[in-house]
Protein backbone atom coordinates (compact mmCIF):
# COMPACT_ATOMS: atom_id res chain seq x y z
CA UNK A 1 0.00 0.00 0.00
CA UNK A 2 1.01 3.57 -0.51
CA UNK A 3 0.96 6.55 1.78
CA UNK A 4 1.65 10.16 1.02
CA UNK A 5 3.60 12.14 3.58
CA UNK A 6 3.07 15.89 3.35
CA UNK A 7 4.81 18.35 5.56
CA UNK A 8 3.30 21.72 6.22
CA UNK A 9 4.98 25.03 6.92
CA UNK A 10 3.86 28.55 7.70
CA UNK A 11 3.69 30.20 4.26
CA UNK A 12 4.47 33.65 5.64
CA UNK A 13 7.56 32.64 7.64
CA UNK A 14 10.31 33.05 5.03
CA UNK A 15 12.99 31.68 7.34
CA UNK A 16 11.32 28.24 7.36
CA UNK A 17 11.60 28.00 3.57
CA UNK A 18 15.29 28.80 3.41
CA UNK A 19 16.89 25.50 4.25
CA UNK A 20 20.16 25.77 6.14
CA UNK A 21 23.10 23.62 5.04
CA UNK A 22 22.32 21.45 8.08
CA UNK A 23 18.71 21.04 6.88
CA UNK A 24 19.92 20.13 3.40
CA UNK A 25 22.28 17.52 4.77
CA UNK A 26 19.67 16.07 7.13
CA UNK A 27 16.96 15.87 4.46
CA UNK A 28 19.47 14.44 1.98
CA UNK A 29 20.44 11.71 4.43
CA UNK A 30 16.77 11.01 5.14
CA UNK A 31 15.93 10.70 1.45
CA UNK A 32 18.85 8.33 1.01
CA UNK A 33 17.58 6.27 3.93
CA UNK A 34 14.02 5.91 2.56
CA UNK A 35 15.41 5.18 -0.87
CA UNK A 36 17.80 2.50 0.37
CA UNK A 37 15.02 0.99 2.48
CA UNK A 38 13.23 0.37 -0.82
CA UNK A 39 10.11 2.30 0.14
CA UNK A 40 10.49 5.59 -1.74
CA UNK A 41 8.34 5.88 -4.85
CA UNK A 42 8.35 9.64 -5.42
CA UNK A 43 9.08 12.88 -3.59
CA UNK A 44 9.16 16.60 -4.32
CA UNK A 45 9.74 19.78 -2.38
CA UNK A 46 7.49 22.77 -2.97
CA UNK A 47 8.17 26.50 -2.93
CA UNK A 48 6.20 28.89 -0.72
CA UNK A 49 3.27 30.61 -2.44
CA UNK A 50 5.54 33.56 -3.30
CA UNK A 51 7.46 31.20 -5.60
CA UNK A 52 4.49 30.55 -7.86
CA UNK A 53 1.02 29.53 -6.75
CA UNK A 54 -2.65 29.97 -7.51
CA UNK A 55 -5.94 28.84 -6.04
CA UNK A 56 -8.78 27.95 -8.33
CA UNK A 57 -12.21 27.98 -6.75
CA UNK A 58 -15.47 26.95 -8.29
CA UNK A 59 -18.49 28.10 -6.37
CA UNK A 60 -22.11 28.30 -7.50
CA UNK A 61 -20.97 27.61 -11.05
CA UNK A 62 -18.49 30.50 -10.99
CA UNK A 63 -14.78 29.77 -11.35
CA UNK A 64 -12.28 32.21 -9.85
CA UNK A 65 -8.51 32.12 -10.00
CA UNK A 66 -6.49 33.87 -7.31
CA UNK A 67 -2.77 34.03 -7.95
CA UNK A 68 -0.19 33.78 -5.18
CA UNK A 69 1.46 34.86 -3.05
CA UNK A 70 -1.33 34.27 -0.56
CA UNK A 71 -2.05 37.35 1.53
CA UNK A 72 -3.25 35.67 4.69
CA UNK A 73 -0.78 33.69 6.75
CA UNK A 74 -1.49 29.99 6.62
CA UNK A 75 0.06 26.55 6.69
CA UNK A 76 0.78 25.23 3.22
CA UNK A 77 2.31 22.01 1.93
CA UNK A 78 6.09 22.27 1.85
CA UNK A 79 6.75 18.97 0.14
CA UNK A 80 5.56 15.43 -0.21
CA UNK A 81 6.78 11.87 -0.52
CA UNK A 82 4.92 8.78 -1.69
CA UNK A 83 6.08 5.66 0.14
CA UNK A 84 5.26 2.02 -0.42
CA UNK A 85 4.81 0.61 3.07
CA UNK A 86 3.23 -2.41 4.70
CA UNK A 87 0.83 -0.52 6.92
CA UNK A 88 0.00 2.86 8.38
CA UNK A 89 2.27 2.34 11.38
CA UNK A 90 5.24 2.15 9.04
CA UNK A 91 4.21 5.35 7.27
CA UNK A 92 3.81 7.05 10.66
CA UNK A 93 7.29 5.88 11.68
CA UNK A 94 8.86 7.36 8.54
CA UNK A 95 6.91 10.60 9.03
CA UNK A 96 8.03 10.79 12.66
CA UNK A 97 11.64 10.39 11.56
CA UNK A 98 11.17 13.19 9.02
CA UNK A 99 9.72 15.58 11.61
CA UNK A 100 12.64 14.80 13.93
CA UNK A 101 15.09 16.26 11.39
CA UNK A 102 14.13 19.85 12.12
CA UNK A 103 14.56 22.23 15.03
CA UNK A 104 11.55 24.32 14.06
CA UNK A 105 7.86 23.47 14.38
CA UNK A 106 6.57 21.23 11.62
CA UNK A 107 3.44 19.24 10.88
CA UNK A 108 3.55 16.08 8.78
CA UNK A 109 0.31 14.67 7.50
CA UNK A 110 0.13 11.00 6.52
CA UNK A 111 -2.56 9.93 4.06
CA UNK A 112 -3.31 6.64 2.33
CA UNK A 113 -3.06 6.86 -1.45
CA UNK A 114 -6.07 5.54 -3.37
CA UNK A 115 -5.12 2.63 -5.62
CA UNK A 116 -7.15 0.56 -8.05
CA UNK A 117 -8.77 -2.61 -6.63
CA UNK B 1 4.13 8.88 24.22
CA UNK B 2 2.02 6.23 22.59
CA UNK B 3 0.78 3.28 24.59
CA UNK B 4 -0.94 -0.11 24.21
CA UNK B 5 -1.69 -1.30 20.69
CA UNK B 6 -0.27 1.92 19.25
CA UNK B 7 3.07 1.19 20.83
CA UNK B 8 2.94 -2.42 19.66
CA UNK B 9 2.32 -1.42 16.06
CA UNK B 10 5.03 1.23 16.37
CA UNK B 11 7.47 -1.46 17.54
CA UNK B 12 6.46 -3.66 14.63
CA UNK B 13 6.90 -0.79 12.18
CA UNK B 14 10.39 -0.11 13.50
CA UNK B 15 11.13 -3.80 13.22
CA UNK B 16 10.05 -3.90 9.59
CA UNK B 17 12.35 -1.01 8.80
CA UNK B 18 15.31 -2.11 10.91
CA UNK B 19 15.20 -5.94 11.05
CA UNK B 20 17.60 -6.57 8.19
CA UNK B 21 20.17 -4.06 9.44
CA UNK B 22 19.96 -5.36 13.01
CA UNK B 23 20.37 -8.98 11.89
CA UNK B 24 23.18 -8.08 9.46
CA UNK B 25 25.09 -6.15 12.12
CA UNK B 26 24.82 -8.98 14.63
CA UNK B 27 25.65 -11.60 11.99
CA UNK B 28 29.04 -10.01 11.44
CA UNK B 29 29.65 -10.21 15.18
CA UNK B 30 28.66 -13.86 15.54
CA UNK B 31 29.36 -15.10 12.00
CA UNK B 32 26.12 -17.08 11.91
CA UNK B 33 22.96 -15.64 10.38
CA UNK B 34 20.70 -18.13 12.16
CA UNK B 35 22.01 -17.15 15.56
CA UNK B 36 21.99 -13.48 14.55
CA UNK B 37 18.33 -13.70 13.60
CA UNK B 38 17.45 -15.29 16.94
CA UNK B 39 19.33 -12.61 18.87
CA UNK B 40 17.61 -9.90 16.86
CA UNK B 41 14.26 -11.54 17.60
CA UNK B 42 15.17 -11.46 21.29
CA UNK B 43 15.76 -7.73 20.97
CA UNK B 44 12.36 -7.37 19.33
CA UNK B 45 10.72 -9.26 22.21
CA UNK B 46 12.50 -6.96 24.67
CA UNK B 47 11.22 -3.94 22.73
CA UNK B 48 7.67 -5.28 22.77
CA UNK B 49 7.96 -5.67 26.55
CA UNK B 50 9.61 -2.35 27.32
CA UNK B 51 8.45 0.24 24.79
CA UNK B 52 4.72 0.11 25.54
CA UNK B 53 5.40 1.06 29.17
CA UNK B 54 8.62 3.04 28.90
CA UNK B 55 7.93 4.68 25.57
CA UNK B 56 9.56 4.27 22.18
CA UNK B 57 13.20 5.36 22.39
CA UNK B 58 14.36 8.35 20.37
CA UNK B 59 16.44 6.19 18.06
CA UNK B 60 14.59 2.86 18.05
CA UNK B 61 16.77 1.24 15.39
CA UNK B 62 19.93 1.88 17.39
CA UNK B 63 18.21 0.57 20.51
CA UNK B 64 17.37 -2.72 18.76
CA UNK B 65 20.87 -3.08 17.35
CA UNK B 66 22.53 -2.33 20.67
CA UNK B 67 20.27 -4.72 22.54
CA UNK B 68 20.84 -7.50 20.01
CA UNK B 69 24.60 -6.89 20.03
CA UNK B 70 24.72 -7.00 23.84
CA UNK B 71 22.97 -10.34 23.72
CA UNK B 72 25.39 -11.46 21.04
CA UNK B 73 28.31 -10.55 23.25
CA UNK B 74 26.74 -12.40 26.18
CA UNK B 75 26.26 -15.42 23.96
CA UNK B 76 29.81 -15.27 22.68
CA UNK B 77 31.10 -15.02 26.25
CA UNK B 78 29.01 -17.96 27.29
CA UNK B 79 30.40 -19.98 24.48
CA UNK B 80 33.88 -18.81 25.41
CA UNK B 81 34.86 -18.37 21.83
CA UNK B 82 35.27 -14.64 21.99
CA UNK B 83 39.03 -14.75 21.68
CA UNK B 84 38.78 -16.75 18.50
CA UNK B 85 36.30 -14.32 16.97
CA UNK B 86 37.99 -11.10 18.01
CA UNK B 87 41.57 -11.90 18.88
CA UNK B 88 42.68 -8.27 18.76
CA UNK B 89 40.29 -7.15 21.42
CA UNK B 90 41.24 -7.38 25.07
CA UNK B 91 38.03 -8.33 26.76
CA UNK B 92 37.30 -7.87 30.42
CA UNK B 93 34.14 -8.02 32.43
CA UNK B 94 33.32 -4.39 31.64
CA UNK B 95 33.41 -4.67 27.87
CA UNK B 96 30.24 -3.21 26.44
CA UNK B 97 28.68 -2.98 23.02
CA UNK B 98 30.28 0.35 22.22
CA UNK B 99 33.74 -1.17 22.26
CA UNK B 100 32.57 -3.76 19.82
CA UNK B 101 31.14 -1.01 17.67
CA UNK B 102 34.56 0.57 17.52
CA UNK B 103 36.05 -2.68 16.28
CA UNK B 104 33.37 -2.99 13.65
CA UNK B 105 33.26 0.55 12.41
CA UNK B 106 35.71 0.11 9.57
CA UNK B 107 33.17 -1.91 7.61
CA UNK B 108 29.93 -0.17 6.65
CA UNK B 109 26.55 -1.71 7.44
CA UNK B 110 25.76 -1.76 3.69
CA UNK B 111 28.27 -4.56 3.18
CA UNK B 112 26.71 -6.52 6.04
CA UNK B 113 23.27 -6.16 4.47
CA UNK B 114 24.63 -7.42 1.19
CA UNK B 115 26.29 -10.35 2.95
CA UNK B 116 22.96 -11.12 4.59
CA UNK B 117 21.12 -11.13 1.24
CA UNK B 118 23.72 -13.37 -0.39
CA UNK B 119 23.67 -15.75 2.57
CA UNK B 120 19.86 -15.99 2.71
CA UNK B 121 19.81 -16.73 -1.03
CA UNK B 122 22.70 -19.20 -0.90
CA UNK B 123 22.44 -21.96 -3.55
CA UNK B 124 23.04 -24.59 -0.84
CA UNK B 125 19.39 -23.95 0.12
CA UNK B 126 16.32 -25.06 -1.79
CA UNK B 127 14.44 -22.24 -3.52
CA UNK B 128 11.52 -22.29 -1.06
CA UNK B 129 13.97 -22.10 1.85
CA UNK B 130 15.76 -19.14 0.26
CA UNK B 131 12.44 -17.39 -0.23
CA UNK B 132 11.31 -17.94 3.37
CA UNK B 133 14.66 -16.93 4.84
CA UNK B 134 14.85 -13.81 2.67
CA UNK B 135 11.36 -12.66 3.61
CA UNK B 136 12.07 -13.35 7.26
CA UNK B 137 15.53 -11.77 7.51
CA UNK B 138 15.45 -9.05 4.84
CA UNK B 139 11.75 -8.30 4.79
CA UNK B 140 11.14 -8.55 8.53
CA UNK B 141 8.08 -10.74 7.94
CA UNK B 142 6.85 -13.07 10.67
CA UNK B 143 6.52 -16.81 10.15
CA UNK B 144 2.75 -16.37 10.22
CA UNK B 145 2.83 -13.71 7.49
CA UNK B 146 5.03 -15.88 5.26
CA UNK B 147 2.73 -18.87 5.84
CA UNK B 148 -0.36 -16.87 4.89
CA UNK B 149 1.36 -15.53 1.78
CA UNK B 150 2.31 -18.99 0.56
CA UNK B 151 -0.88 -20.77 1.66
CA UNK B 152 1.00 -23.25 3.85
CA UNK B 153 0.71 -23.96 7.59
CA UNK B 154 2.76 -21.88 10.05
CA UNK B 155 4.64 -24.97 11.16
CA UNK B 156 5.80 -25.67 7.61
CA UNK B 157 7.37 -22.22 7.31
CA UNK B 158 8.86 -22.49 10.79
CA UNK B 159 10.49 -25.80 9.86
CA UNK B 160 11.64 -24.44 6.52
CA UNK B 161 13.38 -21.54 8.25
CA UNK B 162 14.99 -23.58 11.01
CA UNK B 163 16.18 -26.21 8.53
CA UNK B 164 17.57 -23.48 6.29
CA UNK B 165 19.52 -21.99 9.19
CA UNK B 166 20.84 -25.44 10.07
CA UNK B 167 21.83 -26.12 6.45
CA UNK B 168 23.79 -22.87 6.33
CA UNK B 169 25.54 -23.75 9.60
CA UNK B 170 26.21 -27.36 8.50
CA UNK B 171 27.61 -26.23 5.16
CA UNK B 172 29.74 -23.68 7.08
CA UNK B 173 28.58 -20.94 4.73
CA UNK B 174 30.73 -17.96 5.70
CA UNK B 175 29.16 -14.53 6.27
CA UNK B 176 31.04 -13.12 3.30
CA UNK B 177 30.50 -11.52 -0.06
CA UNK B 178 31.10 -13.90 -2.95
CA UNK B 179 33.98 -12.93 -5.22
CA UNK B 180 35.31 -14.06 -8.57
CA UNK B 181 33.23 -16.30 -10.83
CA UNK B 182 30.97 -17.30 -7.92
CA UNK B 183 29.72 -13.74 -7.64
CA UNK B 184 27.65 -13.73 -10.85
CA UNK B 185 26.16 -17.11 -10.03
CA UNK B 186 25.27 -16.03 -6.49
CA UNK B 187 23.76 -12.76 -7.72
CA UNK B 188 21.58 -14.65 -10.16
CA UNK B 189 20.34 -16.75 -7.23
CA UNK B 190 19.42 -13.54 -5.34
CA UNK B 191 17.57 -12.13 -8.36
CA UNK B 192 15.79 -15.46 -8.85
CA UNK B 193 14.56 -15.41 -5.23
CA UNK B 194 13.18 -11.89 -5.65
CA UNK B 195 11.45 -12.87 -8.89
CA UNK B 196 9.99 -16.00 -7.26
CA UNK B 197 8.54 -13.87 -4.46
CA UNK B 198 7.06 -11.47 -6.99
CA UNK B 199 5.51 -14.20 -9.11
CA UNK B 200 3.95 -15.85 -6.07
CA UNK B 201 2.22 -12.56 -5.33
CA UNK B 202 1.34 -11.97 -8.97
CA UNK B 203 -0.39 -15.34 -9.20
CA UNK B 204 -2.69 -14.49 -6.28
CA UNK B 205 -6.37 -14.51 -7.15
CA UNK B 206 -9.36 -12.61 -5.83
CA UNK B 207 -10.35 -13.71 -2.34
CA UNK B 208 -6.83 -14.74 -1.36
CA UNK B 209 -5.36 -13.45 1.89
CA UNK B 210 -4.06 -9.90 1.36
CA UNK B 211 -0.56 -11.11 2.25
CA UNK B 212 -0.37 -12.88 -1.12
CA UNK B 213 -0.62 -9.89 -3.46
CA UNK B 214 1.49 -7.97 -0.91
CA UNK B 215 4.37 -10.26 -1.93
CA UNK B 216 4.68 -8.24 -5.14
CA UNK B 217 5.39 -5.14 -3.07
CA UNK B 218 7.82 -7.09 -0.87
CA UNK B 219 9.71 -8.23 -3.97
CA UNK B 220 9.90 -4.69 -5.36
CA UNK B 221 11.09 -3.42 -2.00
CA UNK B 222 13.81 -6.10 -1.85
CA UNK B 223 14.82 -5.27 -5.40
CA UNK B 224 15.16 -1.59 -4.57
CA UNK B 225 17.19 -2.38 -1.45
CA UNK B 226 19.49 -4.50 -3.61
CA UNK B 227 19.78 -1.72 -6.19
CA UNK B 228 20.84 0.67 -3.42
CA UNK B 229 23.55 -1.78 -2.39
CA UNK B 230 24.69 -2.75 -5.90
CA UNK B 231 23.97 0.29 -8.08
CA UNK B 232 26.39 -0.80 -10.82
CA UNK B 233 24.68 -4.15 -11.51
CA UNK B 234 22.64 -3.89 -14.70
CA UNK B 235 20.46 -6.90 -14.03
CA UNK B 236 19.37 -5.63 -10.61
CA UNK B 237 17.89 -2.58 -12.32
CA UNK B 238 16.61 -4.81 -15.11
CA UNK B 239 14.74 -6.98 -12.62
CA UNK B 240 13.25 -3.95 -10.85
CA UNK B 241 12.12 -2.57 -14.20
CA UNK B 242 10.49 -5.88 -15.05
CA UNK B 243 8.72 -6.09 -11.68
CA UNK B 244 7.53 -2.48 -11.70
CA UNK B 245 6.20 -2.63 -15.24
CA UNK B 246 4.47 -5.96 -14.60
CA UNK B 247 3.03 -4.68 -11.31
CA UNK B 248 1.76 -1.55 -13.07
CA UNK B 249 -0.82 -3.76 -14.80
CA UNK B 250 -2.14 -5.41 -11.61
CA UNK B 251 -5.44 -3.55 -11.56
CA UNK B 252 -6.11 -4.10 -15.27
CA UNK B 253 -5.43 -7.81 -15.50
CA UNK B 254 -8.69 -8.97 -13.92
CA UNK B 255 -12.21 -8.24 -15.06
CA UNK B 256 -15.11 -7.37 -12.72
CA UNK B 257 -15.78 -11.06 -12.02
CA UNK B 258 -12.13 -11.90 -11.44
CA UNK B 259 -11.69 -13.29 -14.94
CA UNK B 260 -8.23 -12.76 -16.44
CA UNK B 261 -7.94 -9.99 -19.04
CA UNK B 262 -5.22 -10.52 -21.66
CA UNK B 263 -2.60 -7.82 -22.10
CA UNK B 264 -3.91 -6.48 -25.42
CA UNK B 265 -7.48 -6.28 -24.10
CA UNK B 266 -6.57 -4.44 -20.89
CA UNK B 267 -7.91 -0.98 -20.12
CA UNK B 268 -4.62 0.92 -20.19
CA UNK B 269 -6.08 3.77 -18.14
CA UNK B 270 -5.93 1.36 -15.23
CA UNK B 271 -2.19 0.85 -15.58
CA UNK B 272 -0.29 2.43 -12.72
CA UNK B 273 1.56 5.38 -14.23
CA UNK B 274 3.83 5.88 -11.23
CA UNK B 275 5.14 2.31 -11.56
CA UNK B 276 5.37 2.57 -15.35
CA UNK B 277 7.49 5.70 -15.02
CA UNK B 278 9.71 4.13 -12.38
CA UNK B 279 10.02 0.94 -14.42
CA UNK B 280 11.07 2.80 -17.56
CA UNK B 281 13.64 4.79 -15.56
CA UNK B 282 15.05 1.58 -14.05
CA UNK B 283 15.18 0.04 -17.53
CA UNK B 284 17.15 3.02 -18.85
CA UNK B 285 19.70 2.53 -16.06
CA UNK B 286 19.89 -1.21 -16.77
CA UNK B 287 20.42 -0.70 -20.51
CA UNK B 288 23.08 1.90 -19.85
CA UNK B 289 24.93 -0.63 -17.70
CA UNK B 290 24.67 -3.48 -20.23
CA UNK B 291 21.66 -5.57 -19.28
CA UNK B 292 20.90 -9.27 -19.52
CA UNK B 293 17.86 -11.53 -19.59
CA UNK B 294 15.84 -9.55 -17.00
CA UNK B 295 16.67 -6.33 -18.80
CA UNK B 296 15.51 -7.77 -22.13
CA UNK B 297 12.26 -9.01 -20.57
CA UNK B 298 11.78 -5.56 -19.06
CA UNK B 299 12.46 -3.97 -22.45
CA UNK B 300 9.72 -6.14 -23.95
CA UNK B 301 7.31 -5.20 -21.16
CA UNK B 302 8.27 -1.56 -21.73
CA UNK B 303 7.20 -1.76 -25.40
CA UNK B 304 3.69 -2.50 -24.17
CA UNK B 305 3.88 0.11 -21.40
CA UNK B 306 4.86 2.82 -23.91
CA UNK B 307 2.02 2.06 -26.32
CA UNK B 308 -1.03 4.21 -25.57
CA UNK B 309 -3.26 1.68 -27.34
CA UNK B 310 -2.75 -1.99 -28.23
CA UNK B 311 -2.62 -0.97 -31.92
CA UNK B 312 0.36 1.30 -31.28
CA UNK B 313 2.52 -1.56 -29.97
CA UNK B 314 5.95 -1.69 -31.62
CA UNK B 315 5.85 -5.40 -32.54
CA UNK B 316 8.96 -5.25 -34.72
CA UNK B 317 10.96 -4.07 -31.72
CA UNK B 318 9.38 -6.77 -29.52
CA UNK B 319 10.26 -9.45 -32.10
CA UNK B 320 13.85 -8.18 -32.18
CA UNK B 321 14.06 -8.20 -28.36
CA UNK B 322 12.74 -11.77 -28.25
CA UNK B 323 15.40 -12.75 -30.80
CA UNK B 324 18.07 -11.26 -28.53
CA UNK B 325 16.55 -13.00 -25.52
CA UNK B 326 16.50 -16.31 -27.42
CA UNK B 327 20.16 -15.85 -28.32
CA UNK B 328 21.09 -15.17 -24.68
CA UNK B 329 18.86 -17.80 -23.06
CA UNK B 330 17.38 -20.15 -25.66
CA UNK B 331 13.98 -21.56 -24.73
CA UNK B 332 11.02 -22.90 -26.72
CA UNK B 333 8.66 -20.57 -24.80
CA UNK B 334 10.71 -17.53 -25.79
CA UNK B 335 10.63 -18.78 -29.39
CA UNK B 336 6.85 -19.19 -29.22
CA UNK B 337 6.53 -15.61 -27.97
CA UNK B 338 8.85 -14.46 -30.74
CA UNK B 339 6.58 -16.18 -33.28
CA UNK B 340 3.60 -14.21 -31.95
CA UNK B 341 5.55 -10.91 -32.11
CA UNK B 342 6.76 -11.70 -35.66
CA UNK B 343 3.20 -12.47 -36.74
CA UNK B 344 2.05 -9.12 -35.35
CA UNK B 345 4.91 -7.28 -37.06
CA UNK B 346 5.17 -9.10 -40.40
CA UNK B 347 1.98 -11.11 -40.70
CA UNK B 348 0.84 -14.66 -39.87
CA UNK B 349 2.90 -16.29 -42.65
CA UNK B 350 6.13 -15.00 -41.09
CA UNK B 351 4.88 -16.05 -37.66
CA UNK B 352 4.20 -19.56 -38.88
CA UNK B 353 7.74 -19.84 -40.23
CA UNK B 354 9.09 -19.19 -36.71
CA UNK B 355 6.48 -21.37 -35.03
CA UNK B 356 6.50 -24.55 -37.12
CA UNK B 357 9.99 -25.76 -36.12
CA UNK B 358 8.63 -25.83 -32.55
CA UNK B 359 6.19 -28.60 -33.50
CA UNK B 360 9.12 -30.99 -33.15
CA UNK B 361 10.00 -29.63 -29.70
CA UNK B 362 9.42 -32.38 -27.09
CA UNK B 363 9.11 -29.95 -24.16
CA UNK B 364 6.13 -28.23 -25.82
CA UNK B 365 4.26 -31.48 -26.46
CA UNK B 366 0.92 -31.15 -24.68
CA UNK B 367 1.35 -27.38 -24.24
CA UNK B 368 -1.98 -25.90 -25.33
CA UNK B 369 -0.61 -22.51 -26.34
CA UNK B 370 1.31 -24.03 -29.26
CA UNK B 371 -1.80 -25.24 -31.19
CA UNK B 372 -3.72 -22.22 -29.92
CA UNK B 373 -1.21 -19.76 -31.42
CA UNK B 374 -0.88 -21.85 -34.57
CA UNK B 375 -4.68 -21.90 -34.94
CA UNK B 376 -4.69 -18.12 -34.71
CA UNK B 377 -2.03 -17.78 -37.45
CA UNK B 378 -3.89 -20.23 -39.73
CA UNK B 379 -7.20 -18.44 -39.13
CA UNK B 380 -5.64 -15.12 -40.09
CA UNK B 381 -4.29 -16.80 -43.26
CA UNK B 382 -7.82 -17.94 -44.16
CA UNK B 383 -6.89 -21.62 -43.68
CA UNK B 384 -9.98 -22.15 -41.54
CA UNK B 385 -10.25 -25.94 -41.63
CA UNK B 386 -6.68 -26.32 -40.34
CA UNK B 387 -7.26 -23.54 -37.79
CA UNK B 388 -10.32 -25.32 -36.45
CA UNK B 389 -8.36 -28.53 -35.92
CA UNK B 390 -5.66 -26.61 -34.01
CA UNK B 391 -8.17 -24.82 -31.75
CA UNK B 392 -9.88 -28.13 -30.98
CA UNK B 393 -6.54 -29.74 -30.21
CA UNK B 394 -5.67 -26.84 -27.89
CA UNK B 395 -9.08 -27.06 -26.18
CA UNK B 396 -8.46 -30.73 -25.43
CA UNK B 397 -5.10 -29.90 -23.84
CA UNK B 398 -5.98 -27.04 -21.51
CA UNK B 399 -7.10 -27.70 -17.97
CA UNK B 400 -8.56 -24.22 -17.59
CA UNK B 401 -12.32 -24.29 -18.13
CA UNK B 402 -12.60 -20.66 -19.19
CA UNK B 403 -9.80 -21.08 -21.69
CA UNK B 404 -11.37 -24.25 -23.12
CA UNK B 405 -14.66 -22.42 -23.71
CA UNK B 406 -12.80 -19.60 -25.45
CA UNK B 407 -10.87 -22.03 -27.69
CA UNK B 408 -14.01 -23.97 -28.63
CA UNK B 409 -15.74 -20.70 -29.51
CA UNK B 410 -12.84 -19.87 -31.81
CA UNK B 411 -13.06 -23.34 -33.35
CA UNK B 412 -16.79 -22.82 -34.00
CA UNK B 413 -16.00 -19.55 -35.75
CA UNK B 414 -13.80 -21.37 -38.29
CA UNK B 415 -16.28 -21.90 -41.09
Amino acid sequence: MRYMLMHKLDDSNAALWQATPEDFAAVGAYMEEVSKAGVLLAAEGLLPSSGGAAVITKKDGQTTVVDGPFAEAKEVIGGFAILQVRDQAEAVEWATRFAALFNHDIEVEVRRVAEFE
Amino acid sequence: MSTGTDAKSAVEAVWRIEAARVIAGVARLVGDVGLAEELAQDALVAALEQWPSEGVPRNPGAWLTTTAKRRAIDTIRRRQVLQRHLPALAVDEHTDASEFDAVLEQDPIEDDLLRLIFTACHPVLKPEARVALTLRMLGGLSTDEIARAFLVPDATVGQRISRAKKSLADAKVPFELPTGPARAERLSSVLEVIYLIFNEGYSATAGDDWMRPALCEEAMRLGRILAGLMPAEAEVHGLIALLEIQASRSAARCGPDGEPVMLLEQDRRRWDRLLVGRGLAALARAEELGGGTYTLQAAIAACHARARTAEETDWARIAELYARLAALAPSPIVELNRAVAVSMADGPEAGLAVLDPLLEEPSLRGYHLLPSVRGDFLFRLGRHAEARAEFERAAAMTRNERERTLLLTRAEACV
